[in-house]
């Protein structure tokens, strides 16, 4: 006799131990397994692009920390990339290798949270996640030194970078240079070969190359599956043709793949940063802006590899202080596209190491 | 006045009865029960504070240090906090269900101990099948965590407590087999027995059993890799998402009872009990409780947690046939080789643990993944 | 999924862990232990030189959250303006220093201080006097390299565990 059984359906969200923010899934379940998935979001809203309409050029700057809160950095290059590119404005060679020095390192500090939080996802309960902020914290206090805070930078500016670095950063960069290769070796020991992380994590929530081109996916979820594309070797911007660096790939598309190129990206940051320290040249680290910017009628697209993909801003520009419009293209919204075809058939428990796979930022999401 | 008449005879009365079989004095039965809840209590707390102390430092941090002298009071002040929290009931809950779940959960717990001996003959009650009846009372703790998930009318308590039981059901067989084949070397079901048939630890002896024993007690008491009845990360809390207050007190509580439980278990069958050189039997006993316990914070701190589909192959697959050989092995050398050398046997038997875990790793598939919908 | 490696994974994980145990904790102790914040720490207040300001109203312009209010007056005999007032709701303030920049006459600094949280939500708009420099409240570097000189050195996590191993 077949017993018969209904399926049911299991909010996960918005306010869960592991949706990484205010991420709500209504999941319809089979006993375990997952049917349907359906991803609602909009938690976070606060209208940032709307509100870069009303501000200065300069003034956005600020509201794109805010973005992805994890890489204020990255969103704060990637949007004077696009200005820079609007105005037609000169940067210097030292501000450039700044810029891609900080980059790098909050490249470091946004994929130690998300393999840290991938890892107790997976039930580690919190022990890589603790080590990963105890190093991130090292970053933070590298950036902070420069910049002034130690979550939202607002580092950037049209035209180069705030301040130069202080006297006492190169010598701590370079500590961390030599510290950082010793940790990412620590949590390969503690969970790179675990059989029970292996069984979690190998095969589940594969996202096949042909989909994840097909749905536009970016950054080290594009990369697991097996594609070579990275935008700092594809269509190099700011300074990142003068480095020698890999573009770790993995095979299958799996968890498992996603959270090892996360790693190997890492030892690639560190490459670059090594030899952006040891080419920085001296100079000035700002050009000359008018305070109140008034870009010429057009539009533009600056775009990077930010730590969780292809991070794009397109601004068209009226010629006011303000920008006419501003879109962001956000890597984590894109690469959430795949979630359905990633989750179903699997397990509830597997449904929420695919999401933490996957490493996204509701800010960014929600914008 | 005929009460304290038979109080005082009583005390004479007692003095020329073996202490295993304390007859008609409710008292001896009193001071027992008395010692064995100060007992749990006391020591849960003592293992939430290693819990929390341990795994801070496991985890590059410092752990609770701010109550009393090193932290030492932070369960009393986390007890104290809770006790007092409101006590808040779903609306669509079942509501005497929900409420006896905890009580259900938490009094097998305490019950198990009846039989576990502190010493030489200080146990409450030196029952003849003392072992069996731990398996026995040890399993309704599920019904109470069962009811808790059906009671509390969520749909997160609802799927924690199905692979409770599920999981549950499926460890007690590997757990009873190990049991069996120490069970077999001793010839007697009694845990006073066991712990005075131990010259040599039975860790030694029976050291796969050991092993299956242990990876199956932490699977049994919803230890970490195993904790996925209450897994945090996916179903929030598990069986206890809708409970506050004095009972998710009672379930927390009875979920490092259960842990000191099963520790108290383990030591008493493959730790020779309270036996031990020079200090006295009872804090031997307590010492190895509470490194058993250590080693289970250990394995929490670092392990990630196994899928459900996974827990279950584990359960069948791997630990239940290798118990059922651990038996078969044992049985042959009780028969066989009963006057044999004991640190001869030592050796063969670690000889066939590590070639049967190698063979079973070799060919052991936990299957499981996809499923088409 | 098989366990070909026989868990030696799962042991080299619990040798990790274990060897933890025995390292000393980078936690901080708050209230007891301080680390000196970064000398050019956007901390939570404003500082506003009187005497420097000349009501130019830059500061205003720039501020993206539009929290800085200044109103000034034409004085003639002096033949500048005055600032009547100038009010600061740190409530909406975001901590993003662009005011600090753009200032022309150096008479904003971001504070040094992080413990400035208020009981009243009206503590919170500062105006004039209450926004001057004072031991209690010191100007960080941010943007002034001069004051970052003088202010103690940052303490590092990075440092910090190298000089215990």
């Amino acid at each position: 006799m077949a017993l018969r059984t209904e399926p049911f359906v299991l909010n996960v969200g918005p306010v869960h131990p592991s949706t990484h923010g205010v991420f709500r899934m209504r999941a319809t379940l089979d006993g375990e397994v997952i049917v349907n998935i359906e991803p609602v979001f909009g938690y976070l809203h606060r209208g940032i692009e709307k509100l870069a309409e009303e501000r200065t050029y300069s003034g956005i700057i600020p509201l794109t920390d805010r973005l992805d809160y994890l890489a204020s950095m990255s969103n704060n290059l990637a949007y004077v990339l696009a200005v820079e590119k609007l105005a037609e404005i000169e940067v210097p060679e030292r501000a450039e290798y700044l810029r891609v020095i900080m980059v790098e390192l909050q490249r470091i500090a946004s994929h130690l949270i998300g393999v840290g939080s991938f890892l107790n996802d997976c039930g580690a309960f919190f022990t890589p996640f603790l080590y990963m902020f105890r190093e991130r914290e090292k970053v933070v206090d590298m950036l902070d030194m420069v910049s002034g805070q130690r979550l939202t930078y607002n580092y950037m500016r049209i035209g180069g970078v705030s301040q130069d670095i202080p006297d006492e950063f190169l010598p701590a960069l370079d500590k961390f240079l030599k510290q950082m290769p010793g940790f990412i070796d620590e949590y390969d020991q503690l969970l790179k070969e675990n059989e029970i992380l292996l069984a979690r994590a190998k095969g589940v929530g594969i996202l096949p190359k042909e989909l994840a081109i097909n749905i536009s996916a970016s950054g080290p979820v594009l990369r697991g599956s097996g594609v070579k594309w990275d935008i700092r070797k594809a269509d190099p911007y700011s300074v990142y043709d003068r480095f020698e660096f890999d573009i770790p790939t993995g095979t299958v598309g799996d968890c498992y793949d996603r959270y090892r190129v996360r790693v190997e990206e890492m030892r690639q940051s560190l490459r670059i940063i090594k030899q952006a320290m040891e080419q920085l040249p001296p100079g000035a680290v700002r050009s000359e802006v008018p305070h109140l910017l008034r870009p010429p009628v057009g539009e533009a697209y600056g775009h990077i590899e930010s730590p969780k993909g292809e991070l794009g801003f397109y601004l068209v520009s009226d010629n006011s202080i303000a920008p006419y419009r501003c879109h962001i293209r956000a890597p984590s919204l894109i690469n959430l596209t795949a979630l359905r075809d990633m989750m179903i058939g699997w397990k509830i428990a597997d449904a929420i190491i695919i999401f933490g796979s996957i490493d996204v930022c509701m800010g960014e999401i929600d914008r | 006045m005929t009460i304290l008449n038979f109080n005082l005879n009583s005390i004479q009365y007692w003095q020329t009865l073996p202490p295993d079989w304390p007859g008609e004095f409710w008292w001896h039965w009193l001071v027992f029960t008395v010692i064995i809840i100060g007992f749990v209590l006391l020591l849960v707390m003592g293992f939430i504070y290693i819990e929390r102390r341990g795994m801070g430092r496991m985890q590059a941090r410092l752990g609770p240090n701010r109550t009393g002298p090193f932290g030492l009071l932070q369960p009393v002040a986390d007890a104290i906090k809770i006790l007092l929290k409101e006590d808040i009931v779903p609306t669509k809950a079942d509501k005497l269900v929900h409420w006896l779940a905890p009580v259900i959960a938490f009094a097998p717990v305490l019950m198990v101990f009846a039989v576990v001996p502190f010493q030489n003959g200080a146990v409450l009650a030196d029952l003849n099948i003392g072992i069996l009846y731990v398996v026995a009372i040890s399993s309704v703790t599920t019904v109470g965590i069962f009811m808790a998930g059906w009671g509390s009318s969520n749909k997160y308590s609802l799927l924690g407590a199905m692979r409770s039981v599920a999981a549950v059901v499926s460890y007690e067989i590997p757990l009873v087999l190990t049991i069996a084949s120490v069970v077999l070397i001793v010839g007697s079901l009694s845990l006073n027995q066991i712990v005075l048939a131990q010259d040599i630890p039975f860790i030694l002896l029976q050291p796969l059993g050991f092993l299956l024993y242990f990876i199956a007690g932490c699977a049994e008491i919803n230890r970490s890799p195993f904790d996925l009845f209450e897994a945090d990360s996916e179903i929030v809390a598990g069986f206890h998402t809708e409970y506050s207050g004095m009972k998710f007190a009672l379930f927390y509580l009875a979920e490092y009872a259960e842990a000191l439980a099963i520790s108290a278990i383990i030591t008493t069958l493959f730790l020779a009990g309270w036996r031990g050189p020079l200090l006295p039997p009872w804090l031997w006993f307590t010492l190895k409780v509470i490194i058993v316990f250590f080693v289970m914070v250990w394995t929490r701190t670092t392990l990630p947690r196994v899928r459900i589909d996974q827990l279950m192959a584990l359960a069948w697959k791997f630990l239940l046939p290798l118990a059922l050989i651990n038996l078969l092995i044992t049985g042959i050398e009780v028969l066989t080789l009963p006057a044999a050398l004991p640190w001869v046997m030592i050796l063969a038997n670690f000889a066939i643990m590590v070639l049967l875990v190698l063979l079973w790793s070799k060919f052991f598939r936990l299957g499981g993944g996809r499923v088409e919908v | 999924m098989k366990f070909e490696r026989y868990g030696i994974g799962i042991a080299k994980g619990l040798r990790v862990t274990i060897k933890h145990l025995f390292h000393h904790p980078v936690t901080v102790q708050y209230p007891e232990q301080r680390l000196n914040p970064s000398r050019r720490t956007r901390g939570n207040e404003l500082i506003w030189d009187r005497t420097k300001c000349t009501g130019c109203a830059t500061c205003a312009k720039t501020c993206p959250q539009g929290v800085i209010k200044i109103i000034t007056s034409v004085s003639t005999e002096e033949n500048k303006y005055v600032v009547e007032k100038f009010e600061v709701d740190t409530g909406y303030c975001i901590f993003c220093g662009l005011c600090v920049e753009a200032c022309p006459y150096e008479a904003l600094f971001m504070g040094y201080a992080y413990e400035r949280a208020k009981y009243r939500r009206g503590e919170l708009v500062q105006a004039n006097e209450m926004l001057g420099a004072s031991p209690e409240r010191r100007p960080s570097g941010y943007m002034h390299p001069e004051i970052a000189a003088q202010l103690p050195r940052q303490t590092l996590l990075l440092e910090r565990i190298t000089e215990e191993e």
